[in-house]
């Protein structure tokens, strides 16, 4: 994707997104679920947090990095539903609060990124670094 | 908020550890590092739930004599509080080198992938512990033998979300397990203070058991009458289905059990994973293997996906629940690739699968063989 596009496409979807943040506010002022501001970009990736720069990122970023690091979203795969079920333990259990109208946008978004991948009973072992070994003792 | 802090995210740990998270702090050792026998405290495994206490020392060198452990529960009389330096004085001290292990150990093969901490094989090490047995302790708080059914611990570590209300993680065993003579309340790791970041400075020690039940920054003891109920002991956290399930069921709390003891096991730490040999040379091979309950009985390894296996050397534990060194001399037939698998059996013969075993919702108890490749030239 081009840089300008890029922009673009961050900047539709910053407006889109303060759009739907000032009708929650004007619903019912909720002071929690907040959308994050866009910082640097570097091969794809939210230089932040290492989040997937593409769709609403930032609004993952704004409500779930809250409480813990990115990571915990960045290095699990789910499908919709694993990442919703994942979103009702942590309001059940870890406070996280009602994510509102963002919650089906972030949920779009965590399932199209991260979502699962097949692998097996055993997948071949896979970015092997190659080394000569030094057999002599 | 993130990338701001400039504070070493791993205090005392050494540089070569993976982070799989930093808030909560996760990190996990890689094989080729966990090959001495006795792991050095900056080579043990972190996994926390919460965030690591204030105002305690990253690198700590000596212990705070008025460090509180308070023993409470529907089974002790009235609570009681003994100082650190009261539980160095009063009661014998016992030296055990334990194997802990976390229960997601090896999450990351899992498929459907299961939620957590994506684990690969290092959440586990095996340093020697000291401390005082936590039977003595209960004996000294008078605990009621008959109305005793579990302990669970609580620790100085706080909630994400920073509500004090909360707490991270609240676990412990049944009574049984608490009484056995390598059940430690431990203050030291290989004769120093333990790492901040496990638990400094003091903390439970099961071997055998999840690490999870091996609270850290331990404050409170509770004795109770009923299976333990605290943060992370129900619903799905640190369970398996009760009956075994296809992949990806989605199973009800209800049917979900604790785990207890923890599976035979391996691994390979020697050599590092993509080692290139020359056509001829004998190949050294080392590692270590563990399990839950009794000792590891038979150490084999394959270098032809388990057609064949061949015995491996083992010796005998330093103490019960310590991992067992192994190694072996493989040849290769000829040049090209090869995996070198290793799979351990236990005194029950009970072996590693090499395929992964049953499903679990959140990918606990994958024990199954640990591989390296080698290519022959």
């Amino acid at each position: 994707m081009s840089r300008k596009l890029r922009y673009v496409l961050i900047l539709v979807a910053l407006i889109a997104l303060a759009g739907v943040g000032y009708l929650l506010f004007d619903r019912e002022p909720e002071p929690q679920p907040t959308v994050a501001k866009p910082s640097r970009i570097v091969d794809g990736l939210d230089m932040d947090t290492g989040l997937i720069a593409e769709g609403d990122y930032l609004l993952v970023k704004g409500n779930c990095l809250a409480c813990h690091s990115a990571k915990l979203v960045t290095q699990n795969r789910a499908t919709r539903e694993g990442w919703l079920e994942m979103i009702h333990w942590m309001q059940e259990k870890q406070g996280l609060w009602d994510l509102g109208a963002q919650e089906g946008p972030i949920l779009d978004y965590l399932a199209t990124y991260y979502a699962p991948e097949e692998s097996g009973r055993r997948p071949p072992l896979e970015d092997i670094e190659w080394y000569i070994l030094d057999t002599i003792d | 908020m993130l990338g701001l802090d400039d504070a070493d995210p791993l205090p005392g740990k050494h540089p070569g550890l993976t982070v799989l998270n930093d808030r909560p702090v996760n990190a996990e050792t890689p094989p080729h590092l966990l090959n001495d026998s006795v792991t050095p405290a900056a080579l043990m495994f972190v996994r926390n739930n919460g965030l690591v206490p204030r105002g305690l020392p990253e690198t700590p060198t000596t212990w705070p004599d008025d460090w509180t452990l308070r023993i409470t529960g529907e089974a002790v009389p009235e609570p009681v509080t003994f100082t650190l330096a009261e539980l160095r004085r009063r009661f014998p001290t016992h030296t055990y080198q334990i194997t802990l292990e976390c229960g997601g150990n090896g999450r990351k093969e899992f498929s459907p992938p299961a939620k957590g901490n994506q684990w690969g094989n290092g959440a586990v090490g095996c340093p020697r512990w000291t401390g005082v047995r936590l039977r003595d302790v209960l004996e000294a708080a008078k605990y009621d033998p008959r109305k005793a059914v579990y302990i669970g611990y609580y620790g100085k570590d706080t909630h994400l979300s920073g509500d004090p209300d909360k707490v991270p993680i609240s676990r412990g065993v049944p009574i049984s397990k608490a009484l056995e003579d390598e059940s430690l309340i431990a203050w030291a790791l290989n004769d120093e203070p333990l790492p901040l970041l496990n638990g400094y400075p003091l903390r439970l020690v099961f071997g055998g058991y999840p690490a999870s039940c091996s609270g850290k920054w331990l404050s409170e003891i509770a004795v109770r009458d009923r299976v333990h109920d605290g943060e992370k002991m129900e619903g799905q956290s640190y369970r398996v289905p009760c009956e075994p399930v296809a992949p990806g069921t989605a199973v009800d709390d209800e049917d979900m059990c604790i785990i207890l003891e923890m599976p035979v096991k391996s691994l390979i730490t020697s050599p590092r994973t993509g080692a290139v040999i020359e056509q001829g040379v004998p190949l050294s091979v080392g590692g270590h293997a563990w399990c839950g309950s009794s000792e590891v009985a038979r150490m084999d390894y394959s270098i032809d996906f388990g057609s064949t296996w061949s015995r491996c050397r083992l010796q005998s534990p330093a103490n019960r629940f310590a991992w067992q060194r192994f190694t072996a001399e493989v040849t290769f037939p000829q040049a090209g690739y090869y995996e070198v698998w290793a799979r351990a059996t236990d005194a029950d013969g009970r072996a590693q699968p090499m395929v992964l075993p049953g499903w679990n919702p959140r990918g606990y108890l994958n024990n199954a063989c640990h591989r390296i490749a080698v290519k022959v030239v």
